[in-house]
């Protein structure tokens, strides 16, 4: 993640009584999206330092930051602040001060991607629909760094984006009803990972044997919002030599 | 020491007060759908007020206590009884190793919870006991409770802590089947027309079939937008009324995902969630406006009653 500047404008909301959202953008760029991934680490950091008393959730979307809290653990200033103005007040203040430490880094990490035969069940047909051959669509979908934009849909799942503007089916009209684990969506711009077997609706161009996540390892998750990753085509021979490498 | 599960019931899971600091990766919160009853039952049996309980649905299980322990159900009248005794929710008893605990036929509300003294020994998976069936993981592998499991507790002699709690928490959501339910304008409130934002509050919606620990699908008048509208994912708390492009609502539950993108427009208040939750499929619901303000005050005095409650006995 380059390090974008400090966030100086977002528009504050309550979603319901016990989450705040800020967002930084109403259309979706890469650029409102680091802002967003920045300011939720800066918050993360705040938090973890104990600065963000009754905070229990600081969830990155993609242009906004969704803070989940307790409200009976807000500290008010009195009158009649709101615990809603409350934290507001102390997420600006948090948000405005200069970060005591570096927050923690964004990661750059490889994901490995097989492209072939029936990890790729839906590569021919949407490489088609885009104008492109498979091995355009390949060449178009490797070798980029790019970002992750959100961790979301399921433990780990991350949307990765912006892609290629070739790159830009709508999603399948049939959602399938099982996703093999592992396996690369493509839709609009951005590709997500199935962590584990689902039902899903993005077109399948290829499959990782890298696990996206797993609650006995520390941290859980691979990747996390903000973090940059390059997609890179192996053959199905790599790919069952390193799948059997990361499972015990 | 331990309970051993003779028949599992209709869906019956541990839960404990969710799974909060994992939402950024995507994992849900999970916990009991009324918080309120299973604050209530784990009160009643002093423990604190986030200990891990047994959230029961419709049909309750059949438990063998292979322990002594102190004992509680709140929430729904799911028919309890111990050994073939009625055993109304809303109080503690004492139960011999070896006791039996069953439930008969429903008489109000949808979930009840069982405490125990001491709590359930499960093992926490990224910081909680509650069940993700979704993923897989928490209270007993991820899953409802199978005739043949047996969940370890604590033996335990001591009494029921002295509690003088409001009769109203008793019942829980139950005491209020036809109550009307609060909710907040939600971000995208002024995008529904005017009809809409009517509907939502002079209509009556039913709860759909297809309700369950993740959503509540309403059916009623179609809550329509003044013009499409395409939203970018972002973070929904529990509660969500969020409305897809067939107008029909869907209110977000325990078991919802972390992030969502279709149109808010608006929230139950956190107070009346247990109303809610306490609803079967096929029974109406009513919507009334409150603000933000006057949600936020009802949770804080009820979070600081139970705390009260909790302080006489911790």
């Amino acid at each position: 993640m380059i390090e974008p500047d400090l966030p100086t404008q977002w528009a504050c909301f309550a979603s319901g009584d016990s989450c705040l959202v800020l967002e930084f953008a109403t259309v979706l760029s890469v650029a409102a999206n680091r802002r967003a991934a920045w300011a939720a680490r800066l918050l993360e950091q705040a938090w973890q330092a104990g600065r963000l008393r009754g905070v229990t959730d600081i969830v990155p979307g993609m242009v906004t930051v969704g803070v989940h809290y307790q409200q009976q653990a807000i500290a008010l200033a009195g009158g009649d602040e709101t615990p809603f103005q409350a934290l507001e007040r102390q997420i600006e203040e948090q948000l405005r001060k200069p970060p005591d430490d570096a927050p923690v880094p964004a990661q750059r990490i490889d994901i490995p991607v097989c492209y072939d035969g029936d990890f790729a069940p839906d590569l021919q047909q949407v490489a088609h629909a885009c104008g492109l051959s498979s091995a355009e669509l390949v060449a178009r979908h490797t070798g980029h760094w790019l970002s992750v934009l959100m961790i979301g849909f399921a433990p780990g799942n991350p949307y990765i984006g912006l892609l290629d503007e070739r790159l830009s089916p709508p999603r399948r009209d049939t959602p399938r009803t099982q996703v093999p684990r592992g396996s690369i969506g493509l839709a609009n711009r951005q590709s997500v990972i199935y962590p584990v077997a689902s039902p899903g609706g993005w077109h399948l161009i290829g499959r990782t044997p890298l696990t996206l996540f797993d609650a006995e390892r520390q941290p859980p998750c691979l990747l996390r919002s903000g973090d940059e990753v390059r997609f890179v085509a192996i053959d199905a021979v790599t790919f069952e030599r390193l799948a059997a490498q990361a499972s015990p | 020491m331990s309970i051993e599960v003779i028949k599992p019931g209709l869906l019956t899971t541990v839960q404990d007060a969710g799974r909060a600091g994992y939402q950024h990766l995507g994992v849900p919160v999970n916990g009991p759908m009324d918080t309120l009853a299973f604050q209530v039952a784990n009160l009643l049996v002093g423990n604190p007020l986030t200990c891990s309980a047994l959230e029961v649905t419709l049909q309750g299980p059949t438990l063998r206590c292979q322990a002594h322990c102190l004992m509680a159900i709140a929430g729904a009248d799911l028919g309890a009884q111990l050994n073939g005794v009625p055993l109304a929710p809303g109080q503690a008893v004492k139960v011999a190793a070896g006791s039996l605990l069953s439930f008969g036929r429903r008489v109000t509300g949808a979930r009840a919870y069982i405490a125990v003294q001491g709590g359930f020994m499960v093992a926490p998976v990224l910081g909680s006991a509650s069940t993700y069936r979704g993923g897989q993981l928490g209270g007993v592998d991820g899953r409802a409770l199978r005739a043949g499991d047996r969940l370890a507790i604590h033996s335990c002699f001591r009494n029921a802590p002295r509690l003088t709690l409001p009769p109203a928490w008793l019942s829980g959501g139950v005491a209020e089947p036809d109550g009307v339910i609060r909710v907040i304008p939600g971000r995208e409130w002024s995008c529904f027309t005017a009809q809409a934002q009517q509907a939502l509050l002079d209509s009556t919606y039913c709860i759909g079939n297809d309700s369950e620990r993740m959503g509540y699908r309403l059916r009623g008048q179609p809550l329509l937008l003044n013009a499409p509208l395409q939203l970018l994912s972002e973070a929904v708390p529990f509660g969500t009324i969020q409305v897809p492009a067939d107008g029909q609502p869907i209110v977000l539950m325990a078991d919802r995902q972390t992030t969502g993108g279709y149109p808010k427009i608006a929230h139950v208040a956190s107070v009346d969630l247990p109303l809610l939750a306490q609803r079967l499929p096929g029974e109406p619901v009513r919507f009334a406006l409150i603000s933000l303000a006057d949600a936020q005050r009802l949770a804080v005095d009820r979070a600081r009653a139970l705390q009260r409650a909790q302080a006489t006995y911790a």
